[in-house]
């Protein structure tokens, strides 16, 4: 077995060594009726050649938007990767390490990860960000909870335009804590009363924007609201390239900013690992769950990063820990440190300006097709359409051609009668203008 | 201590210090040649962004060098032996990470019409099978993001399962030697912890544990192989004592790599157990993450096992993303940690069940021969044999004025990672050191030898270089007082961005 290298020799000499006469007297602790319990159901070792064209049957079942017009948003994104993120992951020294417990012989990582808070709190807006939660939708989940600490107060109010999987986690968290969470229904356009509902008992306001539906809005108003009843305004944000485009959350009064990352050299992978961004004012930060990486001195009074205010996590406070998260997103954090880096300010500005103007030119396409209505004015890369008809059986008749063409709302919200014929479209860099004619072409013929 | 010439560039051959990217900053210079952008009207008005974001621009032979300098000052696996006790620093086989990358695996959209998605559905399917067949557990909930979501959905499960027969109960016992998210996350789930204390030998006082038993105990939770490295003797009177409350077992699997293809949790009672990919299956632990922790269920608990899981149904594989029921609810964004489950799948495909067995096996070889050899020296804390890692006190440095930590920094000098170290809590200086498996006999010698001598120059009075340690890395002991007392978390301009750009 080749990642194995002990051989018979090694392990009789070994036994001996220890002084036992074989393997089984080092399993004596384990009651002898369930040790070496029989497994018939699966296979024996493989070779790499036999392992690897087992799993390229897997990848054969599969349309890559690799290779199809790729239209789907909703929460991940398709973008280029530069080939040097790639790479560069792959050194030995940042795969096969651990979270930093020695600093001295881990600097790489620590440095990466305050270079990594640096860009995330300066995308956000926000004066600090911690070093990658699992992903945008438990970031948000876990920006909740750290706003009840904050006011002691027991009531959120969620918009019923953040992404259902943001809501969901959220309320998965939550279930088991003294803390109401107040839903609303998800309507596309408008404030939906949010400011009208906060009140002295709320802790806090999720939005997020640009919304579920792609809509842009400025949340000035609406922080200035919370404040006044002394709550907190968390913003998450599900496509972080807007962020190089827009007004940020920071600087529309937002009090935590969540964010999903993957956009920015983490690959679709089917949904997972993805890394989650965590950002908020400075005067919180004692309250931040997860990992943070700190500037001090070393013996030699030479500059360098640590592990710092570990008090606040499960291995040193246990069940008062601020969260119970122990790994976070490491390598996904380090794909988007170093696409960021790659990209720069005139960079990722350029990028941001790509994805908007080809997801404006799209969306006029689009709505020019008899029976299609834009339903989203304001939007950065991703719109809502009606199509006039039931989206979930056109985005399979697309598929069939294919095309993947964008996402169906009521696959976010089954049963929500009012969503049932509206299509979710994204475009990205990575859409060619013959991609946009295929996509016309091809829904204008399957709706007629 | 011997101190090298000071160099003009203040680099010492390889090894030099690399500045922050932020610090190396030529405004206009980019890694990136973007796409023309499209003639289309602007949406977005006056809510574009008006000041600039601050980030550096660095072209890409710049942005390569600057990572791999970075690198360079980080110790990792496939440098050395990496004994980090718990954490189970293994061999990454680099086919796992080629599969993962596949054109039709790495990049599908979590979104996808399922029409275009059976392969990576089926590929979930197979690893889930794999999980159940090795575990003897009736179902698994793929999606949790890592071993402390594992956790947390585990005990929501338990919870859930107490409240759908109308009484949630209120405590849930752990013991004193638990890793620090169990009982954080028994606190998320809205639980009283009551710690069990440990007995002389490193496992579970039974008798403290009986005395806690009551109808208001929602369950236990306990690591097996228990976190001093030892397996819980007692194991299946224990699942059945907690199931004679009307209790659920969970079981803490960090250490499922000890027996992996040898024990079958499901053998021993266990109700919920959650599964370190990155571990015992061996996913690059990637500086910090990402992990995945998909937990194996009892028949009991599984109709509580959250979505979104896969079925088959004629032959067609189906992502079941909404279904009534008493349910968990969603742990996460979309599917759970696919590029992490590609990786897990490759690592069991190639081993089988033969050859997982064998890494148990050796995983727990390795570990005694390391305790064998070094028990005259450093004596373990509890009477072995013990499963994959040994947990040595600090009583062999009695007397010499060097503790745990600075034999740890010793190590780092030596050119190895230290062991885990002050954990667990209950023995006093604690050195947890789990080599795994993919280490060969030669390496454990030479380990060992060092470890021996270090020992031996502590107890010959040279505690003032330990104190000292390390001398020879890229950084020497770091001020963690200074760090959090001033926590200073990001970069921030000499001059405010704005008057920088006029």
């Amino acid at each position: 077995m080749r990642y194995l290298p002990q051989t018979p020799g090694d392990r009789a000499a070994m036994l001996s060594a220890i002084g036992v006469d074989g393997i089984d007297d080092l399993f004596r602790d384990v009651p002898a009726a369930v040790l070496n319990a029989s497994i018939d159901s699966l296979p024996d070792h493989q070779g790499e050649m036999a392992v690897e064209r087992y799993f390229q049957g897997f990848a054969r079942e599969n349309l890559s938007p690799a290779s199809a017009p790729c239209f789907i948003g909703a929460g991940a994104y398709h973008h280029h990767i530069p080939a040097t993120v790639d790479h560069l992951i792959q050194r030995s020294e940042f795969l096969t390490s651990y979270t930093p417990y020695q600093p001295e012989i881990r600097q790489g990582t620590l440095q990466y990860l305050f270079e990594f808070q640096t860009q995330v709190a300066m995308l956000t807006g926000m004066d600090v960000a911690n070093a990658s939660m699992y992903d945008g939708p438990t970031a948000t989940s876990e920006a909740v909870l750290m706003a009840h600490r904050i006011t002691k107060r027991k009531k959120s109010i969620i918009s019923g335009r953040l992404h259902p999987h943001y809501r969901e986690t959220t309320e998965t968290l939550l279930r088991f804590t003294p803390h109401e969470l107040e839903v609303r229904d998800p309507v596309i356009g408008g404030q939906g009363g949010l400011a009208d509902a906060i009140d002295k008992d709320t802790a806090c306001v999720v939005v997020q924007n640009p919304d579920v539906f792609g809509e842009f809005k400025d949340l000035t108003a609406l922080a200035d609201a919370c404040h006044a009843q002394g709550a907190l305004l968390i913003v998450a944000v599900t496509e972080v390239v807007s962020l190089g485009l827009v007004t940020p959350p920071g600087a529309m009064g937002a009090d935590i900013v969540t964010a999903e990352g993957q956009s920015l050299g983490v690959p679709l992978s089917f949904g997972g690992p993805h890394v989650g961004l965590f950002a908020c004012r400075q005067k919180y930060v004692r309250q931040m769950p997860g990992r943070l990486a700190g500037e001090t001195l070393d013996a030699d009074g030479k500059r360098g990063y640590v592990l710092t205010l570990n008090a606040r996590e499960q291995h040193i406070r246990r069940e008062k820990a601020t969260s119970n998260i122990c790994t976070n997103a490491g390598l996904c954090a380090l794909a988007f440190c170093i696409h960021v880096t790659l990209l720069g300010e005139a960079g990722l500005t350029g990028l941001a300006e790509v994805n908007h103007r080809t997801a404006s030119l799209l969306a006029d396409r689009l709505a020019a097709l008899p029976g299609v209505t834009l339903l989203t004015e304001r939007f950065f890369n991703e719109f809502a359409l009606d199509i006039g008809r039931p989206a979930a059986p056109v985005v399979e008749a697309l598929a069939g051609r294919g095309i993947l063409g964008g996402v169906p709302a009521a696959r976010l919200f089954p049963g929500e009668p009012t969503l049932e014929n509206v299509l979710l479209i994204a475009a990205t860099e990575t859409v060619t203008a013959d991609d946009i004619d295929q996509l016309v072409t091809a829904l204008r013929e399957v709706s007629s | 201590m011997t101190h090298e010439r000071e160099t003009i560039s203040g680099a010492r051959g390889l090894d030099r210090d690399e500045p922050l990217s932020f610090e190396q900053d030529s405004p206009g210079r980019s890694g990136v040649d973007l796409p023309a952008v499209p003639d289309a009207p602007d949406r977005l008005g006056d809510l574009r962004r008006k000041d600039a974001i601050g980030l550096p621009g660095l072209a890409e032979p710049q942005v390569v060098r600057h990572f791999v300098r970075l690198s360079r000052m980080n110790y990792a696996i496939d440098y050395g032996l990496y004994p980090l006790g718990s954490c189970t620093m293994k061999h990454n086989p680099r086919l796992n990470e080629r599969l993962a990358r596949l054109p039709g695996i790495g990049d599908v959209h979590p979104m996808q019409p399922q029409s275009t998605t059976q392969g990576v559905l089926r590929l979930m399917s197979e690893l889930a099978h794999w999980l159940t067949e090795l575990t003897g557990m009736a179902t698994v909930a793929m999606t949790p993001g890592a071993g402390a979501q594992g956790e947390m959905c585990g005990m929501m499960a338990i919870r859930a399962a107490h409240e759908a027969r109308g009484e949630p109960r209120k405590r849930v016992l752990v013991p004193e030697s638990a890793h620090g998210t169990n009982p954080a996350t028994a606190a998320i789930c809205g639980y009283e912890v009551d710690t069990i204390p440990a007995t002389a030998d490193g496992r579970v006082d039974m008798a403290a544990f009986e005395a806690k038993l009551g109808p208001d105990v929602a369950g236990l939770m306990l690591t097996n192989p228990n976190t001093c490295g030892l397996f819980e003797r007692d194991i299946i009177r224990i699942a059945e004592l907690i199931h004679g409350v009307g209790g659920y077992f969970y079981c803490d699997g960090a250490n499922f790599n000890a027996i992996v293809g040898k024990v079958r949790p499901g053998d021993l009672g266990i109700d919920a157990m959650h599964i370190n990919l990155h571990k015992t299956f061996s996913t690059p632990h990637g500086g910090g993450g990402p992990g995945s922790g998909p937990v194996v269920l009892s028949e009991a608990l599984a109709p509580y096992a959250p979505l979104p899981k896969v079925v088959q149904r004629n032959g067609v594989y189906e992502l079941v993303e909404q279904e009534d029921g008493p349910r968990v609810g969603r742990m996460k964004g979309f599917h759970g940690q696919f590029g992490m489950f590609v990786r897990a799948l490759a690592y069991m495909q190639s081993h089988g069940r033969d050859g997982l067995k064998q890494v148990a096996e050796d995983a727990v070889l390795n570990a005694n021969y390391v305790m064998a050899k070094l028990q005259d020296v450093l004596p373990p804390a509890y009477p072995g044999p013990c499963m994959h890692e040994v947990l040595v006190s600090d009583k062999g440095l009695d007397g010499t004025g060097v503790e745990t930590m600075d034999l740890a920094k010793a190590l780092i000098d030596e050119g190895y990672h230290p062991m885990t170290v002050y954990f667990p809590l209950i023995v006093h200086g604690a050195m947890l050191i789990e080599p795994t498996e993919t280490e060969t006999r030669q390496t454990l010698d030479d380990f060992i030898a060092v470890m021996r001598g270090l020992v031996g120059q502590a107890k010959a009075g040279e505690a003032e270089y330990f104190k000292e340690a390390p001398t020879m890395t890229p950084r020497r002991r770091l001020d963690e007082t200074l760090a959090a007392r001033k926590p200073v978390l990001r970069w921030v301009p000499e001059a405010p961005l704005a008057d920088a750009a006029e």
